[in-house]
């Protein structure tokens, strides 16, 4: 055997739950190597430079924010199993957040990472509803999300069981499904829990420099606990014998043995790497992808009239439809992040404005879409994205906002497929998660996004129980 | 080593995994369960810190006699004291 290239544990892909599974691996000794397909850490949740601009794509805020104190929640729970202090992540509060539905916004619900806010505006908003959603949130803390073996139920089901109202009802589905929803207008009820928690009884925090560093103390811990990393060399193929992964093929063609391999680049995309299922039994991939416009202003929002709202989520219809559309995105609904309005502290603030605005998309309508039709493509909807967003947010002109605006960028679908591998750019990978991270190859386990702890602080937090779960406790 | 060492390797243990709790009133005789907001993670942790520190080996079957700083005394030094005394 080729001792060079045989690693106790193989990781596959450097995003927030290879690099904590890799940490808590590499700290108990294990010799670890995590492959990574791209340049750049963070997966979806990385970082880029444009024209001398630094660039977040997925990160809007880390949500489960507590304050120092709180213990026995998913962030604390984090900081000490990656020997993390919670000063290194620098994290800022957010100012306030809204739900806002109706065409122009006409009902919104605030609120802060102070859960009585929100309590407080559904009582005021929906005086009939309060006495459920108080019953509901009871359920909420009382539910054990994070157990590996419990059986799946319709959070739509459980929420109509506390409230009759359909407009409170998706106006509390809008945000836990954008923020982490793989499935089609329902959830598995523990999955809603992670979410709900994760926004409205936790809360939403976000480094000054954005989600760098928090790649960048991850980074540290793996190198100091001594972890090894390959970038730009991905895995290609995992070669299966007897039900067990024998080695991995790395996209140069080398072979890597590995005891165990973690992959974090989701069920359906593993699946492939072992081999080509026989058809009609294949894992189903995601089909929710969103678009994601980004303007840089040439000053602080505040000073246009938007500096309150941290994030918005919209919908301007009815019903909220939180499904793959038929066109190439679905502007009646959506999700504003303003990362200026953090609550930064004195003199420090972010050098520009920066409005971002994510709709859920079509993945083949961007796909196949040749070069010069694309870029057509992505300014068009730039506008119309935009234009829908700016119903919820106060009054604006054109003319303010465009001479105000000094670049823009926008990511697609594509972009998503492009930089993370995930079929059909499913943001949060399948719609049928592995809570315990099994594979049909008894030493290749799942942590990431398929396995089902959602947000940056669940990606991370599934890296950490899959090493736990199936290498260190066992050895 | 003595009972007192012991408790206080275990401390010092702890004290790196859950820097946030406070443990200059910890009491031997009671849980640290009980006392501390230690959960089944965090234990998990002691165990391998133990391994990985001093090469002490807890079986998950005698997880429980760690329950306490005094129950752990009582456990582990006599682990301690045998793997000074093969060395």
């Amino acid at each position: 055997m080729n001792t060079r290239s045989h690693y106790d544990v193989a990781i596959i892909g450097a995003g927030m739950s290879g690099l904590a599974a890799g940490i808590r691996l590499a700290h108990f000794g294990k010799k670890v190597c995590i492959f990574e397909r791209h340049n750049a850490v963070g997966g979806l949740n990385s970082f880029y430079s444009l024209e001398g601009r630094k660039f977040d794509v997925g990160l809007h805020a880390l949500t489960n924010f507590v304050r120092k104190g709180v213990k026995g929640t998913p962030l604390t729970k984090l900081l000490r199993q990656l020997r993390i202090d919670r000063d290194e992540f620098a994290l800022c509060e957010q100012k306030q957040s809204r739900v806002a539905f109706g065409p122009a916004g006409e009902t919104s619900l605030r609120f802060t990472n102070d859960f009585a806010v929100f309590e407080s505006e559904v009582a005021r908003q929906f005086p009939t509803q309060i006495d459920g959603f108080r019953r509901l949130v009871e359920r909420i803390k009382t539910y054990d999300d994070v157990s590996l073996e419990i059986a799946p139920i319709s959070a739509r089901s459980v929420v109509r069981g506390c409230l009759n109202d359909p407009l409170l009802e998706d106006m509390l589905f809008c945000p836990v499904m954008y923020y982490g929803s793989a499935q089609e207008h329902d959830m598995e009820f523990g999955q809603f829990v992670i979410m709900f928690k994760a926004l409205f009884l936790e809360g939403f925090a976000r480094p000054l420099q954005g989600v760098r560093v928090i790649l960048r103390v991850l980074l540290e811990k793996y190198r100091q606990a001594g972890g090894e990393r390959r970038m730009k060399c991905g895995v290609r193929k995992i070669i299966g014998r007897a039900g067990r992964a024998d080695a991995i093929v790395l996209d140069t063609g080398e072979e890597i043995q590995a005891t165990h391999v973690i992959s974090s680049i989701g069920a359906p995309e593993t699946e492939r790497l072992v081999g080509v299922p026989p058809a009609g039994t294949e894992l189903a991939a995601g089909r929710l992808t969103f678009v994601e416009t980004i303007s840089i202003l040439n000053q602080q929002p505040a000073a246009l009239g938007w500096g309150s709202d941290t994030i918005v989520f919209f919908n301007d219809s009815p019903r909220f439809d939180y499904a793959c559309p038929t066109a190439p995105v679905d502007l009646r609904s959506g999700v504003i992040c303003i990362p200026n309005n953090f609550d930064y502290g004195p003199n420090q603030a972010l050098p520009e404005g920066i409005f971002r605005v994510t709709c859920l998309a079509r993945y083949d309508r961007w796909a196949a879409l040749p070069d010069d039709v694309y870029h057509n493509e992505k300014s068009r909807w730039y506008a119309d994205v935009q234009r829908s967003a700016r119903r919820f947010l106060p009054a604006l002109s054109d003319g303010t906002l465009s001479s105000a605006t000094v670049a823009t960028d926008m990511f697609t679908p594509r972009t998503i497929t492009k930089f993370t591998g995930h079929i059909g750019g499913a943001i949060y990978g399948a719609p049928v998660k592995h809570r315990q991270g099994r594979t049909p190859l008894e030493n290749v386990y799942l942590c990431g996004t398929d396995q089902g702890f959602l947000g940056i602080i669940g990606a991370m937090l599934s890296g950490i129980s899959m090493a736990n779960y199936h290498i260190l406790q066992k050895s | 080593m003595t009972k007192e060492d012991c408790k206080q390797v275990v401390l010092d243990i702890i004290a790196d995994i859950a820097p946030d709790e406070d443990l200059t009133n910890v009491k031997p005789e009671v849980r640290l369960r009980d006392q501390l907001q230690l959960d089944s993670m965090d234990f998990l942790d002691i165990v391998m810190e133990l391994r990985k520190r001093h090469g002490i080996e807890v079986p998950e079957a005698e997880y429980q006699q760690l329950a306490s700083l005094d129950s752990c005394a009582e456990y582990l030094t006599p682990k301690f004291n045998a793997l000074a005394a093969k060395s």
